[in-house]
Order: structure tokens, then sequence, then C-alpha cells
């Protein structure tokens, strides 16, 4: 991204990998950075608005929490795809839902409280949209680390 | 307030977007009537029991620069999964690895989201993996069309944490 500069890129490493757990984390980014507090709440806001930063918070641990969650695959007529992707998307434990290139074409995640619930929603959607989905559950989990390395462009 | 209220709370403010503001924790003590002290320990709390596994920015990894994505399905040897994986969780670009159950139709059972600042980074990770990792045969799943991406809700309404009743 050419419009980023140096500090926006620490900046946006500091904000993934070391938020501080504090009542003035920006104050505290600014010392480690050496600008003014002002100066990083302009910059957040402007990644922000820029569509950068999706948002800043907590990442929950589905499984921690006890939910159950899976990767669906169906195979949609291409006339038929928004169709059935609006229904599939309709889900508010529906994260991810795209078409892609294979005979499985749609590919989507389902989070709910349990694998019954998880079971329960993919039956009616079956039912609703008259798509067969193939459900596949996580056998083991190796990573899971959606962070980017934004100031390191030799490290990738 | 009971403890596991504002913990509720605390974890539904944090699932939205804290503001970029001098005090971003201020108004939320107001309403609950805690101090911002309070909201903190709770953020150190969940982090420690694991149930908040990273704390900070959320990007969009188009606009921040990774374009070339693309979800890789791994066939390996039946028994070899566990390494394979663990070796492919180990590539910085990829940011996700799993193994899954899968039908006999697709029988790829690894899967990892590769994320790459263009298709020659993307195609150095996927040589690299295929060639130190015995892999069958791979599908790469790129996307199309992107109907949906959010980060996940959890409602907490009637829910709370498991042994924190003593804890807190």
């Amino acid at each position: 991204m050419s419009n980023l500069d140096r500090i926006d890129r620490v900046l946006l490493d500091c904000l993934q990998n070391s938020f501080p757990i504090s009542a003035t984390p920006y104050r505290d980014l600014a010392e480690q950075l050496g600008i003014t507090e002002d100066e990083v709440i302009a910059r957040v806001e402007a990644l922000k608005q820029k569509g950068i930063i999706r948002r800043i918070g907590a990442v929950l641990d589905a499984r921690a929490m006890g939910y159950y969650s899976t990767l669906v695959a169906c195979r949609v007529e291409t006339g038929d795809l928004e169709r059935v992707a609006a229904a599939v998307g309709a889900l508010a434990g529906v994260t991810h839902n795209y078409q892609r290139d294979h005979e499985y074409n749609l590919w989507f995640t389902l989070t709910a409280p349990s694998a019954e619930a998880v079971n329960r929603l993919l039956q009616q959607l079956q039912q609703q949209t008259g798509a067969t989905m193939v459900s596949m559950p996580a056998v083991s989990l190796y990573k899971i680390d959606a962070r980017f390395e934004m100031s390191d462009d030799s490290g990738r | 307030m009971a403890d596991s209220t504002l913990i509720t709370k605390v974890i539904d403010f944090l699932q939205g977007d804290i503001p970029a503001v001098h005090r971003p924790y201020a108004s939320l003590a107001g309403q609950l009537g805690c101090s911002e002290a309070d909201i903190l320990e709770v953020i150190h709390k969940i982090k420690a029991q694991g149930i908040m596994r990273r704390f900070g920015a959320v990007l969009r990894h188009q606009q921040a620069g990774f374009v070339n994505n693309a979800m890789v399905a791994w066939q390996v040897p039946v028994g070899r999964e566990d390494e394979s994986g663990v070796q492919m969780a180990s590539y910085p670009q990829v940011s996700h690895c799993y193994w899954r159950k899968v039908p006999e139709d697709f029988p790829y059972q690894l899967f990892t989201m590769i994320h790459a600042r263009n298709e020659e980074e993307l195609q150095q990770v996927l040589n690299a993996i295929a060639a130190a990792i015995e892999i069958i045969d791979f599908k790469v799943l790129r996307s199309i069309r992107e109907f949906k991406k959010v980060s996940m809700r959890y409602q907490l309404e009637d829910w709370l944490l498991p042994s924190s009743k003593e804890e807190v």
C-alpha cells in the first residue's frame, strides 16, 4: 500500500500485536512510537476510514467459549448461486461465505453454540434452498492467526 | 452489578470497535457504574482464560495489501495429517491450518488459508509446502466472489464464563 507511511505500518503492527490493555492505549502507543497521542488517534481513525482496520477489539476463541464451528461446501447451479448464497448469508453464525473455483462452488463457515445447533441449521438450510451441503468439521486445529506483518516487507 | 453481568457487558463491547479516543473505556464505565480499572481487569481475565485469543486490530487483508489469497486443500497420506499440519502452520503466509473430516469425493484433509502480496509470493509458498511435505494432491480454491465476511458476534445474554463464578 503506497499510501501508508512507515509510521502507519509500525502502528498497524503494534495495533495487531500489542494493543495495550490500558485506560489510555493510544497514549501508551504514542510514547512507544515517539509521536503525540493526538497523532496516533488521527492515524487510527484514518486507517479505519480507509478500510484497512476492520475494527479494534477482542477476537474471541469459539472453542474456549464452547461454540462449535464447521466449514461447509455446497454444489450449486451457477444460476442459483445468488439465491442460495443469500439464504446462507442471512444466518448470523455464517461469518465467511465465498464462491470458489471448484465443483463445490459455495463455501461457508458456520458457528453455533453446539454441534446439534450447527446440524439443525444445516438441515434447515438444505430444506430451504434445495442445495446439498457437506459439513467438514475440524479434526485438529494447527493455526489460527490472521495477523499481517505490515512494517517488514522483506520478511514475507 | 453481578460480576458475570459486568463480564458479559464488557465482552459485548469488545466484540465491537473500540473507539479511537483518549479514554476509550470511560463511557462504558459510566454506563455500567464501574471504573475503567474494573473493565481492564475483565480484559486481563478473559485473555488469561483463553476466551479472548487476541486483543487488538483486525485488518481487512485486501485493503492492507494482501491481495492474493487462497484457500488451499491438501491431500496428504493418511496418518501423516498431524506432522504435515504442524509444518504447514509454520509458514507466516499461512494464517489458518486445519485437519478436517472430508467426504470421499473431496479427499483433501488439510486446509490452509494463504495470504500473499502478489501471485508470485503465493506460488512460492505453494511450491515450498509441496517441496517440504509429502503431498498426494492439492486444490487451490480461489475465491471468485465474496458474499459475506464478518467477525463472529457471540450472543452472551444468558451465558456465564465457565468457572468464572468462583474466580471473579
